[in-house]
C-alpha cells in the first residue's frame, strides 16, 4: 500500500513533518466484503450511555437494525468491596455491603447480618426480625419504583421517570426517618438493628400506605393502558423458564416466565411464612410481563408492611449478649448518633469491667467461630446470596456475594440476539441490573 | 450454638495430633492478639495458641447426616455408583444445617451431571460459584496435600427445595478445575470472576477472560498474598501504616 497512491489516506509534507490524512474509507480493502454482510456494523454502546442502566457497556453486532450478537462488558464500577470486608471487623462489614446494590441496601445488610448470625448460631429478637421485614419491604417498593422510573426513561416515557422518582422519595423519607440516611443505611447489623424505630414513624408509614395505592393506580393509568408502552414492551426480551433456570436468572424475570419462585415463600426466613401475601406471576416471558410483576409486587409489599406494623411488639432490637451487641448502645444525641450518655457515664465512672468490655469490643470486635455458610434471600432483583467464611477471627475470611444483577445480566445475549436494537434497551431495562451490585 | 446430634460442634474439636508437633508453624498463632513487632511488654506476646483446622474443616461428618442430606447422598451414590462416589468425594461435612461435599476435580463433572439430571436429585440451578483462598487461615500451612485455593459451588434443587455445596480444592501451582459451563450456562460469569480474582483456571470454559478487573491487570486481587498496595499516611506528625501492615487483632 505504501508504494501506491492511496486515495483514502493521503499524506503531505509540512514544516512539522509528514501529516497523514486518515479517513477510514478502506474497510472493503482491509476486511473484504464477502466475510461480512454489507450492513454489518459493530456498535459500542456505553459505558456512558443513558439507556444502558448504569455504567454497562454493550458491544452489538448489527445487520441493519437487527442485533446478531450482543456482548456485555462489565467491571467499570468494581470497587473491591468483597476484598475490603476481609480487612475490617464483622460489624464494619455492614457498612461495606450496603454500598453494593445501592438501590436495595437493606437487603444487602440483612443478608450479610443473617449470614454472620448463622455463623454465630444466634437468633435476633422478634422485634428486630419484624422491623427487618418492615424496612426491607419498604426498600423493595423504593427499588421497584426506580426500576419503573428508569424503565420509563429508557423507553422514552419521561413522565414515568419523574413520577417514579417522586414516589420513591416518599419511601426514602421514611427510611431516612427510621435509619438516619436515605441510602447506605448500615441499619441492620449482626445481632439485630442499630437502633429502634423512632417515635411517630409508625403513623408516617401508615399515612404512606393510605395514599400510595392511589399513586400505583396513577402508574397504571399512565403506563399500563398506554398503547405505545405496550407496543414497546410486549414480546421484547423473550426468555422462558428453561432459559431463566439455565442462565440462573431469578426474581421478577423468572416469575414473569411463569414460575412462582420466591424465596420468601419457598425458603422462608425472618418469619415470612407467617405473612399473608401473593407471589405475582405472568406467563408472557417478556418485558411486559416483568413490568406487570413489579407493579404487582409493590402492592404485595405494601400488604406485608401493613402486617409488620400490626404485629410490632415492644422489646429489644439487639441480642442481649453484650459481647456482640455493642452498636445497640448507640443513641441519638444533639450532635448526631453516638454512645449514649448513660453508657459513657457507666464506663467512665462506675465500672472498670464495662470499660474493658467496651474497649475490647470497639478495638478488637467479636470473634466468629470458624466455618462457612450460604444465606440466600429474595432481593428485588432475585436471589441475593451471601457466602461467608470465617476462620474464627475478628474479621471475615471471605465474603462472596451472589448478586442477582450480576447473574441476570448474563441473559442479555439470549434476550436480545435476533431482535431489534430498540428491544435491547427494553430487555436490559426489564432485567433491572444495578451496576453497583454487578461489579461490587 | 445449637448442637444437633452427631454433628461435631466445631472444626478442631476432636482433632488430635496438632498439639504434639514441635515447632509452632502456620497452624499456630503467637501472641494474644496476633500482633508482632510491636512494643508489647505485657508478656502475652509469647503466648502460643493452637488452632487446628483454622477456617478449613479437616474432619468428616459420620452418617446419618440428618434432614434431607442422607436422601441426597443416597441418590447421588445410586446415580454415579459407589466406586465413583468413594473416589470423588473425599469428605462430607454437615455444619450449621448445610452440607458440603469435598470433591476431587477429576470427578467433578460426573457428580455435577448426576446432580443436575438424576430424577431424585434435580439440582437445576447453580446459585453461585465462588473462590476462597485458605492461605495461612490459621490451620496447617497450605501444602500440596492441603491446597489453598477452593472453588465452592452452591447448587439448588427447585423441585425438592434443597441446597447443597460442592467444594474443590487445588494448589496455586496447578490451579486447574474443569468448567461446569456446559452443564450450567449460568456459571460462565461466576467462573470468569473466580479466574479474575483467584487465578483458578477453568478448563473447557468458552472464554475465560477477566471480568471485573481490566484486561491487562497483573495478578489475582482476592488471593491472600496479593499486596494491597496501600501507602502510609502521615497525619499530625504520626504515620499510619497501610491496612495490610497495620496492627490488627486476629
Amino acid at each position: 500500500m505504501s508504494t501506491t497512491y492511496d486515495p483514502y489516506a493521503g499524506s503531505r509534507e509540512t514544516t512539522e513533518g509528514r501529516v497523514y490524512t486518515v479517513t477510514g474509507g478502506d474497510w472493503d480493502q482491509t476486511l473484504g466484503t464477502e466475510a461480512y454482510g454489507e450492513e454489518r456494523l459493530v456498535v459500542n454502546m456505553g459505558p456512558q450511555h443513558p439507556s444502558t442502566h448504569g455504567v454497562l457497556r454493550l458491544v452489538l453486532d448489527l445487520e441493519g437494525e437487527t442485533v446478531t450478537k450482543a456482548r456485555v462488558v462489565i467491571g467499570y464500577l468494581h470497587t473491591g468491596i468483597e476484598k475490603n470486608t476481609e480487612y475490617r471487623n464483622w460489624v464494619q462489614g455492614t457498612t461495606f455491603v450496603t454500598r453494593m446494590d445501592y438501590l436495595s441496601p437493606l437487603f444487602n445488610e440483612a443478608g450479610y447480618s443473617m449470614s454472620v448470625e448463622k455463623l454465630l448460631g444466634i437468633e435476633v429478637p422478634q422485634r428486630a426480625q419484624t422491623i427487618r421485614v418492615l424496612v426491607m419491604e419498604l426498600n423493595r417498593i423504593a427499588s421497584h419504583l426506580v426500576a419503573l422510573a428508569t424503565f420509563g426513561m429508557e423507553m422514552g416515557a419521561l413522565t414515568g421517570m419523574t413520577n417514579g422518582f417522586r414516589e420513591r422519595e416518599l419511601v426514602l423519607d421514611l427510611l431516612e426517618e427510621i435509619t438516619g440516611l436515605r441510602m447506605n443505611h448500615a441499619y441492620i447489623r449482626p445481632g439485630g438493628l442499630a437502633q429502634d424505630l423512632p417515635e411517630g414513624v409508625v403513623e408516617h408509614i401508615r399515612e404512606f400506605l393510605e395514599f400510595m395505592p392511589a399513586r400505583v393506580a396513577d402508574f397504571h393509568k399512565l403506563l399500563t393502558g398506554q398503547p405505545i408502552w405496550q407496543a414497546r414492551l410486549k414480546d421484547a426480551g423473550y426468555l422462558d423458564v428453561t432459559g431463566c433456570v439455565a442462565l440462573g436468572v431469578t426474581g421478577p424475570v423468572l416469575r414473569a416466565a411463569g414460575l412462582p419462585w420466591d424465596l420468601r415463600k419457598v425458603e422462608p426466613y425472618l418469619g415470612y411464612e407467617t405473612y399473608d401475601f401473593e407471589v405475582p406471576t405472568t406467563d408472557t416471558c417478556d418485558a411486559w410481563g416483568r413490568y406487570l410483576v413489579r407493579m404487582a409486587e409493590i402492592t404485595e409489599s405494601m400488604k406485608i408492611v401493613e402486617q409488620a406494623l400490626d404485629r410490632l411488639e415492644p422489646g429489644p432490637v439487639m441480642v442481649q449478649d453484650k459481647k456482640i451487641a455493642w452498636p445497640a448502645q448507640l443513641s441519638l444525641g444533639p450532635d448526631g448518633m453516638g454512645n449514649s450518655l448513660e453508657h459513657v457515664k457507666h464506663i467512665m465512672g462506675q465500672s472498670m469491667e464495662a470499660l474493658i468490655h467496651h474497649f475490647k469490643l470497639v478495638t478488637e470486635g467479636f470473634r466468629v467461630p470458624a466455618g462457612q455458610v450460604y444465606v440466600p434471600l429474595e432481593s428485588p432483583r432475585g436471589e441475593l446470596g451471601y457466602h461467608v467464611v470465617s476462620d474464627g477471627g475478628t474479621r471475615p475470611w471471605r465474603v462472596h456475594v451472589r448478586d442477582p444483577s450480576f447473574v441476570n445480566l448474563q441473559a442479555t445475549a439470549a434476550m436480545s440476539e435476533g431482535g431489534m436494537i430498540a428491544d435491547v434497551i427494553a430487555a436490559i431495562a426489564s432485567l433491572d441490573p444495578v451496576m453497583g451490585g454487578v461489579d461490587r | 450454638m445449637s448442637d444437633d446430634g452427631g454433628v461435631p460442634a466445631r472444626p478442631g474439636s476432636g482433632e488430635a495430633g496438632y498439639g504434639e508437633s514441635a515447632a509452632p508453624s502456620g497452624g499456630f498463632r503467637k501472641g494474644a492478639f496476633g500482633v508482632s513487632g510491636s512494643g508489647d511488654t505485657s508478656g502475652f506476646g509469647g503466648l502460643v495458641r493452637i488452632e487446628p483446622g483454622g477456617a478449613v474443616a479437616l474432619h468428616s461428618t459420620d452418617r446419618p447426616y440428618g434432614g434431607y442430606f442422607d436422601e441426597v447422598t443416597d441418590a447421588l451414590i445410586e446415580a454415579v455408583g459407589q466406586a465413583t462416589y468413594d473416589a470423588a468425594v473425599q469428605r462430607v461435612l454437615v455444619d450449621r444445617g448445610e452440607i458440603t461435599y469435598f470433591v476431587t476435580r477429576e470427578h467433578l463433572l460426573t457428580l455435577v451431571q448426576a446432580l443436575r439430571d438424576d430424577e431424585a436429585l434435580r439440582f437445576e440451578l447453580c446459585s453461585s460459584v465462588s473462590g476462597v483462598d485458605y492461605l495461612d487461615s490459621g490451620g496447617p500451612a497450605a501444602t500440596s496435600d492441603r491446597p489453598r485455593l477452593h472453588v465452592v459451588y452452591h447448587l439448588t434443587s427447585m423441585t425438592y427445595r434443597r441446597r447443597i455445596r460442592l467444594e474443590v480444592a487445588v494448589t496455586a501451582e496447578d490451579p486447574h478445575v474443569p468448567s461446569v459451563v456446559p452443564l450450567y450456562p449460568t456459571a460462565d460469569w461466576h467462573e470468569r470472576e473466580t479466574w479474575d480474582m483467584f487465578g483458578v483456571v477453568f478448563d473447557g470454559h468458552p472464554a475465560l477472560t477477566r471480568i471485573l478487573m481490566p484486561d491487562d491487570w497483573d495478578g489475582h486481587p482476592q488471593r491472600k498474598d496479593y499486596p494491597l498496595g496501600g501507602v502510609p499516611v502521615e497525619y499530625h506528625d504520626a504515620t499510619i501504616p497501610p491496612p495490610d501492615t497495620r496492627r490488627a487483632y486476629r
